[in-house]
């Protein structure tokens, strides 16, 4: 059945996950449901001793069975130890048809590799899957189809039930004996555990596992004691070098620059730049270029950003202590600058995945905010982003929060380098859409900028500005006439994927690799 | 005349033709020029692969008006006829001659490039010259240099070269260069051509850049060699007259002309005395300023 | 054109493409290995192909390791490495054999 962005989903898949296809990013608002609930275990018994001396007793007290569905965050990003430590733990007991719903997966969890070839885990569910998990999913290794989602679809499939927990693991940087969790004041901060709080609340079992066991209570907690089953403490939870990264710094490269300069230019000539608007932008170098040139500007011009969302990094952190911005509100931290921050800035403050990104609640974040700066593997012609299959049609980035802030944001902007080495950036059909046109507003190249011809009102205002304003087509045969027209990648028949959108419809799939022959 | 001769050079950026990355858009940071070298960057043993890569990129890349400038190899090299045909045979628009000392080498450069313009097909005297000076020598017969062809539309300053033959050292300081870049803006001047200085390679000074490039526009360059696209857009900052200067310029030219048609030869505007002796500097700030695409008056 | 011996032109790094020809007795025997090889296998393909017919280069065997060479690079490695494997350096036919 073909959707709404005109991709083509097998009527198989349909029926065999029970989803629909992608009818437009709004078409379920004002739609009411009934929300998911966990089963719940009462703790009655104040001698219950929820600390267990290791995560196989966990699991054993947990009633790992085989099929089950484990679930974890990605706030340790690349410096992850918490899924490869239970999964090997479930692997040594033979359990089997496991489905890990994580937040996110990256290359840190490469090991997990062996157990998708011998069967102890048949599903993956994330946002994103680099690396070996990656390579697997697109050579066909996994059993079940990988599902991928946005932050705000994954929250949203847990509380409608679509997806049901049976055991988290919360990696938690700090925590006491009885399961309140923060996410600094241990040995592997991450500042926020956002991701993690809608897993604590509709699992039906929740383990707490530590390298930092702190006196009780561990107030404020980011996870209360009240949703946590059973307490682990190990000796490193993650690595913190890979946690937080380096300071977040804007480029240096030209190329970036100038399309960071057309960026800032473009967001000040629009209506929505006013004192109090709301921003949020990516860790790129170009995205971090944008935002300090616009921060010289609001300085300038005496207009203060009113909310900054997201995933944060050092240099909003920067803007947040030289008063030029009122509130910044985190889901994510990436790197040190932003960690210290929010545990030392009483203006800095963290909410859950769902608060940010869950269209299917009263109203997220994403919802209100002004400008978001993202970054794209491809964009089409009609403003359909690709950010999950590499130009070789491996599976290889994350949704993200991408397709939620696109959706909710006045003015998405994607700034994209027209060719990324001969790989143009912009085609006419992207490989695989995960992000709709309808809600993508500017294109941000090297070459140039098109507006969405859906934003009449954005072209009318742009009218008079100097900026190189083109039309999609137009730098799309630019990156043809350069590079040369690609073939569009090949793949085989079978389905090993499903880009599921926020609101839980499907959007594309992604099929098996296929060998290129000339 | 060839309408290159006079255009805007305020930054000619060097590329090596050996790196395919860097020589397939090098337009996007919007140089006057770039000079496709074929010579101090290109090993000797890759001085025959350099020139195919030239060739193609000459007759297929679209440079979007950026001049194409192409340094060849030094007359004192086997390669620089082999160079010349390349580049005329793939349409280059000018013809840089490394270590020029004398009149003569461009006239020898100047043979060559007529007879490749012939065997290839191109307008006589398409293809245009400049001049690098590099020794003692060289920078002492700038005005020879400078007078010898119609096609040399400058000379530009070798730095490290030329302080070599001065046994001395690029300093920062600019004491060492001040007779060589003094005396060919004189040169340069008289003989009615352009003068460009020599390349700033301390990228992380971008201070110290910006100050030369100030300082050299006061001497009277016309612009500048570079090595990287972060010193294109700060040279060309320099170079571009500002709105208050293009105010003053267009009252000096509007004021000239309404006074000498009173029979008055000399006044004041904005507090400065004026007499017709400003009228060429006033004319060339706005042609500086339409060639720069910053003037929006009707003069 | 013959190719006389071993020759190679190009490097491996980013937007280049190293290109190796050896004598052959077979026609073309061509292998490629490339970066970008699912979207532009072919077309890297045909303009070797197009460069050695250009060159009349009827039996060689040619490897090329591309890494996202647009086709003017790719043409210039064919060419630089035919040309090396003749030793010549010099008359070139730029505009005839060489477009």
């Amino acid at each position: 059945m073909i959707n709404s962005v005109g991709r083509d989903i097998p009527d198989k898949v349909l029926q065999e996950t029970g989803k629909k296809v992608f009818q437009g990013a709004y078409a379920r608002h004002d739609e009411v449901y009934q929300k998911a609930a966990p089963k719940v275990r009462g703790v009655v018994d104040p001698k219950e001793d929820k600390i267990l001396p290791s995560i196989t007793e966990a699991l054993k007290k947990c009633e790992i069975k085989d099929g089950m569905t484990l679930s974890f965050h990605h706030h340790f990003r690349e410096g992850d130890y918490v899924v490869n430590m239970v999964m090997e733990e479930v692997h040594k007991m033979g359990i089997k048809d496991i489905t890990i719903c994580a937040s996110s997966m990256g290359k840190a969890h490469d090991p997990i590799l062996p157990m998708i070839e011998d069967g102890t885990v048949v599903g993956i569910q994330s946002s994103g899957v680099r690396g070996k998990i990656g390579w697997a999913i697109s050579t066909g290794k996994l059993k079940n189809y990988a599902v991928m989602r946005s932050h705000g679809g994954r929250v949203r499939a847990i509380e409608e039930g679509d997806v049901h927990i049976d055991i988290a693991f919360i990696g938690a940087p700090t925590c006491d004996k009885y399961g309140n969790m923060r996410a600094t004041g241990g040995k592997s901060d991450c500042g926020v555990l956002s991701y993690a709080y809608v897993d604590a609340q509709y699992a039906d079992r929740v383990v707490a596992v530590t390298d930092c066991l702190v006196p009780y209570p561990n107030l404020p907690a980011s996870i209360s004691q009240v949703n946590v089953d059973y307490v682990v403490v190990v000796d490193e939870i993650g690595n913190p070098a890979k946690i937080a990264t380096g300071a977040a710094k804007p480029t240096r490269d030209v190329r970036r620059l100038m399309m960071a300069e057309y960026c800032t230019q473009f967001v000040i000539n629009t209506p929505y730049f006013k004192d109090g608007f709301s921003y949020q932008t990516g860790v790129g170098g170009a995205s971090i270029a944008s935002t300090i040139s616009l921060g010289k500007i609001m300085k300038e011009r005496g207009i203060k950003m009113g909310l900054g969302l997201g995933g944060i990094a050092g240099p909003l952190c920067q803007l947040l202590e030289d008063g030029l911005i009122e509130k910044l509100v985190d889901t994510q931290d990436f790197d040190l600058k932003a960690i210290e921050s929010i545990k030392a800035n009483p203006n800095h403050f963290e909410i859950t995945a769902s608060e940010y990104a869950n269209p299917m609640n009263k109203g997220a974040y994403v919802n209100q905010l002004d400008f978001v700066i993202l970054a794209s593997l491809e964009v089409d012609v009609n403003f359909n982003c690709n950010v999950v299959v590499g130009s070789d049609g491996m599976v290889t980035g994350a949704q993200g929060g991408h397709p939620d802030t696109s959706a909710g944001a006045k003015c998405t902007i994607v700034i994209v380098p027209l060719l990324q080495g001969r790989i143009p950036a912009i085609c006419t059909n992207v490989t695989t859409v995960t992000t709709p046109g309808e809600t993508v507003d500017v294109v941000i190249t090297d070459y140039g900028i098109a507006i969405n011809p859906r934003r009449q009102d954005l072209i009318d205002i742009m009218k008079d500005v100097k900026l190189p304003f083109k039309t999609m087509e137009e730098l799309r045969d630019i990156a043809y006439s350069i590079a040369g027209e690609p073939d569009p990648v090949e793949f085989g028949e079978r389905v090993v994927g499903i880009i599921e959108s926020r609101d839980g419809t499907v959007i594309d799939v992604v099929r098996e690799i296929k060998q290129f022959e000339m | 005349m060839n309408p290159n001769l006079k255009r805007l050079r305020r930054s000619m950026m060097f590329l090596n033709v050996q790196k395919p990355g860097l020589i397939k858009d090098p337009y996007i940071y919007k140089p006057d020029s770039i000079m496709l070298d074929l010579e101090d960057a290109v090993a000797e043993n890759q001085k025959d692969a350099a020139r195919y890569s030239l060739y193609h990129a000459l007759q297929e890349i679209d440079y979007r008006g950026v001049e194409r400038v192409v340094r060849i190899n030094g007359l004192d090299t086997p390669h620089w006829q082999e160079d010349i045909r390349c580049c005329v045979a793939g349409g280059c628009d000018s013809i840089r001659i490394a270590k020029t000392e004398r009149a003569a080498d461009v006239h020898l450069v100047e043979e060559y490039v007529a007879a490749a313009e012939q065997e290839f097909g191109r307008p006589e005297g398409s293809v245009l010259l400049m001049a690098a000076l590099e020794s003692t020598r060289g920078v002492l017969n700038a005005l020879e240099i400078c007078e010898s062809s119609s096609r040399l539309f400058g000379v530009a300053l070798s730095g490290g070269d030329y302080t070599k033959d001065l046994q001395t050292r690029i300093t920062g300081t600019g004491v060492e260069l001040a007779g060589a870049r003094q005396h060919m803006v004189i040169a340069a001047r008289a003989a009615g051509v352009q003068c460009f200085d020599t390349v700033f390679t301390n990228l992380d000074d971008m201070e110290g850049f910006v100050r030369e490039v100030e300082m050299i526009k006061l001497m009277g360059f016309d612009g500048k060699s570079l090595v990287n696209p972060r010193q294109i857009e700060p040279t060309h900052k320099v170079f571009t007259p500002t709105e208050k200067d293009i105010i003053f310029a267009e009252k000096v030219v509007r004021e000239i002309d309404e006074k000498k048609a009173m029979g008055i030869g000399v006044f004041t505007v904005d507090g400065k005395m004026i007499d017709i002796a400003f009228y060429d500097g006033a004319k060339r700030t706005i042609d500086l300023a339409k060639a720069s695409g910053v003037y929006e008056g009707d003069l | 054109m013959e190719v006389k011996g071993t020759a190679m032109a190009g490097t491996l790094e980013s937007s280049d493409a190293q290109v190796t020809v050896e004598p052959g007795t077979n026609g073309i025997e061509l292998s490629v290995e490339s970066s970008v090889l699912n979207q532009y296998g072919r077309k890297i393909r045909q303009t070797v192909l197009d460069t050695l017919a250009r060159l009349e280069v009827a039996n060689a065997k040619v490897t090329v390791v591309d890494k996202g060479a647009l086709d003017c690079t790719l043409k210039a490695r064919v060419e630089g490495a035919v040309f090396r494997s003749n030793g010549i350096t010099e008359n070139l036919p730029w505009g005839g054999a060489i477009k």
